[in-house]
């Protein structure tokens, strides 16, 4: 997210006009090139309120809890690669706020979180809806400022938008007490910032990138592992990913986070890589010689057991945050900028220098052929029972095509879209990386069909993440937000049954979903449209009808309660010994594997 | 190249940060040790820059080599941080602490007290006929061995500054 800040803080001078600490603030959101914010509103964010009510042009969704608001802020965000906003009271607004802060935090979403405080005099007494929100919100942002006095209200309010959208990105909190909103003082428009200490570095050192290209047409077994801080950095570090991999010829993987910024249609893409990833993209981490991590982050959920993790590679690991370099595993050659750069600075070295792959190169793909051959995403299909995955498969096929954005919440359905929804295109795949947080999806949903209205918006979901934020289907139906709630209902939290049965002996404690809702009914209630399938033979029919009719749905698919999610590398083992299916012997888990969650 | 040769040796160092004098700086700082559990040996904050709105926090922590360099990087992360020295490995520097160590005692006790902190140049600041309060400035380890050895002699309680560093030389950090 390097460029682009500079834009969205053009000045609009505006010299000696007095405002309202609340008029800043709806004022400098626009001034930033803010159309929607996500919010709800209370006591000491009123004078907020009264300012949006006296104006035009800002959009506010009324979510239906403050968690709802920071996540469809998130999906906005990363569907547009702008920031999301988000504008809650204090006490519990801020304490609502904060697992949205923390997802956003670990999965680098750029937000602005405007929460209210109560009155100055009032801050320390336990007030009415008084919390601590910045030292609440301090691990679980990226900065956070309260502002006790008005005149420091507007530049704080433009620092937080570059922070929060600049260098590696992330959630930043604005608190502003109630006698603040309502003083006045001049507001001072954005103009070129800068800041004292926080100064992201975006160019790559040049000798690191001729060392790191020179290291690829070197390599016998390279393999590129991308991630989220690709889509970060923006459309044009994809494009030019894309470049990159197609000059050298080497395959791909890349982490959850970063599905889409390369094409999963293309033939060097060797799907995800990590505890589900696929056969082929593990081995290739595992046996290659070269690494080449670019804004990925070596998360434990992709390296496994770090000391047998890509055991004989060089590797070289490019991101924008410094503490990521040898944070988990050991790195020979860092570059600390942001990818568009370094891409484009190492598209310029190989061809400048006219270099090409190592002629063993087609021996490196014929073996990964031979790992493709495994077919580690098949699994058995039914004719009685929906297979969650050939659910995923069909929902796939049948929207095709068109513009399609996909969220999801946590667990088994989140691992299957993974796998088998086939991104083209960044900005198109929102889902909880870091933080692994059930109910994202639905709010995420809203978020990005209000930045998308045209574009199908599709949360593939599980019906136990789904019941988490539910509430929100509320503001769907509100805002006439067609989103498409896709249920992949097992009646367990699956992920949990099948670490119940593969590491604790099929004790399945607690994971069962007993006495759930009627979906159908429920949608109804809420003023939107249910659907349900329990037979394959329904379930085509039953997709074109959630696509087709222009309303949001919850669409509650039955679907087989014990299916697994397989590849999968169990806790504490190395790529090389996942298990492919059930059919295979229960995996030997070690007590250190156990320990690991 | 490959495994990843643990280096598993717990070395102390002194890092300096130096940041802007904002409200809740020192709980970032602090929070991030507590957050990511490292450790902190000692900790010394001030304002040493009136003008420049600038405090010297100076922290001594002490882990693997590893954990060593991601402690600076995330400090490095931190809005408000201008910069983070190691003082043990960046810039060779100079080291004090202060510490006010208050003896109780009479007799030979109390004679060999004031014999010792003649040798390690300590200063009564305060004495009654039964006790001592002695202000001593050294490296840690020469205020640890310092209160050892007054220990036997009467030791009552120990107050102790936390280290103040700076590098060597004409230049600044």
């Amino acid at each position: 997210m390097g460029e682009g800040t500079a834009a969205a803080v053009a000045a609009k001078t505006a010299p000696e006009v007095e405002l309202t600490g609340a008029e800043m603030v709806v004022r400098a959101l626009k001034d930033h090139g803010v159309q929607h914010i996500f919010g709800y509103p209370g006591g000491a964010v009123l004078p907020i309120y009264d300012a949006l009510f006296q104006d035009n042009e800002l959009v506010h969704v009324l979510v239906r809890h403050e968690q709802g608001a920071v996540h469809a802020a998130e999906g906005y965000a990363r569907s547009t690669g702008k920031p999301g906003v988000v504008l809650v009271t204090s006490g519990p607004g801020a304490t609502n706020s904060v697992t949205g802060l923390t997802d956003a935090l670990m999965d680098s979403v750029p937000l602005v979180v405007i929460t209210g405080q109560v009155a100055t005099h009032l801050i320390g007494n336990d007030a009415f809806q008084e919390c601590d929100t910045i030292g609440i919100t301090r691990p679980c942002t990226k900065h956070n400022w309260l502002v006790r006095d008005v005149r420091d209200l507007a530049r704080v309010i433009h620092e937080a938008f570059y922070i929060a959208t600049t260098g590696r990105p992330g959630p930043v909190v604005v608190d502003i007490p109630k006698d603040v909103q309502f003083k006045k003082a001049p507001y001072v428009a954005p103009e070129h910032i800068t800041h004292r200490t926080y100064k992201p570095r975006l160019e790559a050192d040049p000798e690191a990138i001729k060392s790191a290209v020179r290291m690829m047409a070197a390599a016998k077994r390279p393999v590129f592992y991308t991630g989220g801080g690709i889509i970060n950095s923006g459309p044009e570090a994809s494009k030019l990913l894309r470049e990159l991999v197609h000059l050298t010829g080497f395959p791909i993987t890349s982490t959850l986070m970063g599905l889409g910024a390369f094409p999963a249609s293309d033939k060097q893409w060797l799907g995800p890589i990590g505890m589900h990833g696929t056969y082929e993209a593990n081995l290739c981490a595992n046996r290659c010689d070269l690494l080449i991590a670019l804004g990925s982050r070596f998360d434990d959920r992709v390296t496994g057991r770090v000391d047998a993790f890509s055991p004989g590679s060089k590797k070289i690991h490019l991101d924008i945050d410094p503490s990521q370099i040898n944070k988990n595993i050991r790195i020979d050659l860092p570059i600390v900028a942001d990818a568009a750069h370094a891409l484009r600075a190492m598209i310029k070295v190989w061809t400048e220098e006219r270099l090409s792959a190592d002629p063993a190169l087609p021996a490196w793909w014929k073996q990964i052929e031979q790992w493709r051959g495994k077919n580690s995403l098949s699994y058995k299909n039914s004719a009685k029972l929906i297979k969650p995955q050939h659910a995923i498969d069909r929902l796939y096929a049948l929207t095709r095509g068109r513009e399609t954005y996909i969220t999801t919440e946590v667990g088994q359905h989140q691992m299957w879209a993974m796998q088998r929804f086939k991104f083209e295109e960044p900005n198109h795949w929102m889902t909880s990386g870091g933080l692994g947080t059930m109910g994202y999806g639905l709010p995420a949903a809203v978020g990005v069909q209000m930045a998308h209205p045209k574009a199908l918006v599709i949360d593939i979901a599980g019906e136990a993440s789904v019941q988490m934020t539910l509430q929100e289907m509320s503001t769907a139906v509100q805002y006439d937000l067609p989103i498409k709630i896709f249920i992949l209902n097992n009646e367990y939290m699956g992920m949990v049954r099948q670490w119940q049965q593969l590491l604790h002996g099929g004790r399945y404690s607690h994971s069962y979903s007993e006495a759930l809702p009627d979906f159908v009914k429920l949608a109804e209630a809420y003023g939107a449209v249910g659907l349900r399938a329990e037979k394959p033979d329904e379930l085509d029919a039953k997709i074109q009808e959630m696509i087709s009719v222009n309303r949001p749905v919850l669409f509650d698919v039955r679907v087989d309660p014990h299916e697994n999610c397989y590849p999968m590398i169990p806790s504490g083992a190395a790529h090389d010994e996942m298990i492919l299916s059930d059919s295979e012997e229960e995996p030997e888990v070690s007590e250190e594997g156990k320990m690991m969650v | 190249m490959g495994m990843i040769v643990k280096d598993t040796r717990i070395e102390s160092h002194t890092i300096v940060i130096t940041v802007d004098n904002e409200p809740g700086v020192l709980a970032r700082v602090v929070g991030l040790f507590a957050g990511r559990g490292y450790n902190i040996e000692s900790l010394t904050v001030a304002e040493t820059e009136k003008a420049a709105h600038t405090s010297r926090i100076t922290v001594v922590t002490s882990g693997t080599p590893a954990v060593i360099e991601q402690i600076k990087a995330q400090l490095g992360r931190l809005v408000p941080v201008h910069r983070v020295v190691d003082i043990t490995t960046e810039k060779p520097g100079i080291e004090r602490e202060m510490a006010l160590v208050k003896v109780a005692g009479t007799g030979e006790k109390r004679v060999e007290a004031m014999r010792v902190s003649q040798v390690f140049r300590a200063k009564a600041l305060d004495t009654t006929h039964s006790s001592f309060v002695f202000e001593i400035t050294g490296s840690p380890s020469k205020i640890d061995a310092y209160v050892e050895l007054m220990r036997p002699l009467g030791l009552v309680e120990v107050s102790r500054t936390g280290v103040a560093a700076i590098s060597r030389g004409a230049e600044a950090m």
